[in-house]
């Protein structure tokens, strides 16, 4: 089973690199950018069948290392 | 006085750290992180700067799960002296032994200079060489320094003074230089037993090399 994840910075959080993104997008003529936010994609392959059994590992693994909950929000997308 | 001082895969300050506590008078050991235990009579623990598993995933992230970590835990529960280095406080941070997290710096640089150092509280072990206010003079050298800590957390950091060190400029005003919320450069834990800093004292502690400000830092570990 493939797993996504995605993870990214908290909503009040300040994104520095959406920020410089957004403004380089901005300066190369894509004025109609008004919000940028970088984040990074995980993708796990699992050997694992049962749907709910993988959700419940990879929101463990999201809170323990893939994510630090302290700055980071995480979404997780199961693709069969 | 013995200082403990842990090595992980890509740890590079180790070695300095090793030079700054040995010229204070104490013994050190080096501890790989494949060690499941803290040396016996261990009186501070340093967690060393540097890169640790090349920073993957995010500064410190990796470095948490090593085998080691489980007896820093128990050393810390048992009220054990920690003191992180620049990794060694995302490290830290990380493991949950300090509150808040370090983000990429605001400016995406990598900073790597002499930055001024205010004292905010000095009722710790850590800092009692140094008076509130004093400014000292340390080498920053990060990619991932910026302090984030929310609301309410850096509301509890201030009550309990667990604020140790902002960053300023040489007369004392404040000076940011990576984006840290209230410019914070190093916290401790509530106890008062777990210390953190992105500023690398034992990297100043030769004034023929830029600044021996660290010296008065770290003797307060000496001396506790």
């Amino acid at each position: 089973m493939k797993v996504i994840v995605n993870v990214s910075l908290k909503a009040g959080v300040l994104d520095s690199q959406g920020k410089a993104v957004h403004h380089a997008l901005n300066s190369i003529h894509f004025e109609n950018v008004k919000d940028v936010r970088v984040g990074k994609q995980i993708v796990l392959n699992l050997e694992e069948n049962d749907e709910a059994k993988a959700k419940a590992d990879v929101t463990k693994m999201c809170e323990e290392l893939l994510a630090n909950t302290v700055i980071e929000d995480y979404t997780i997308e199961i693709v069969k | 006085m013995k200082v403990s001082i842990l090595q992980f895969p890509g740890t590079n300050c180790e070695y300095d750290t090793k030079y700054a506590f040995e010229m204070l008078g104490a013994q050190t050991q080096i501890v790989w992180h494949k060690a499941t235990s803290i040396p016996e009579d261990t009186s501070l623990l340093v967690v060393a700067g540097g890169f640790s598993y090349g920073d993957y995933l995010r500064s410190g992230a990796i470095a948490k799960f090593s085998p080691v970590m489980q007896a820093v835990k128990e050393y810390a529960a048992k009220g054990g002296k920690i003191l992180g280095i620049c990794n060694g406080f995302q490290v830290l941070t990380e493991a949950g032994l300090l509150p808040g997290a370090l983000k990429r710096n605001e400016s995406l640089h990598f900073l790597s200079k002499h930055h001024h150092l205010k004292v905010e509280n000095n009722d710790n072990i850590f800092l009692t060489k140094l008076a509130k206010g004093d400014v000292v003079n340390i080498p920053i050298a990060h990619h991932d320094g910026n302090y984030y800590i929310d609301k309410a957390g850096l509301a509890e950091l201030y009550a309990n003074n667990q604020v140790l060190l902002k960053y300023c400029d040489a007369e004392g005003a404040t000076k940011n230089p990576n984006g840290s919320v209230d410019a914070i450069a190093g916290v401790c834990n509530k106890e008062k037993t777990v210390f953190g800093l992105m500023p690398h004292p034992e990297r100043a502690m030769e004034a023929l090399l830029g600044s021996n400000d660290g010296v008065k830092m770290l003797q307060g570990f000496i001396e506790a």
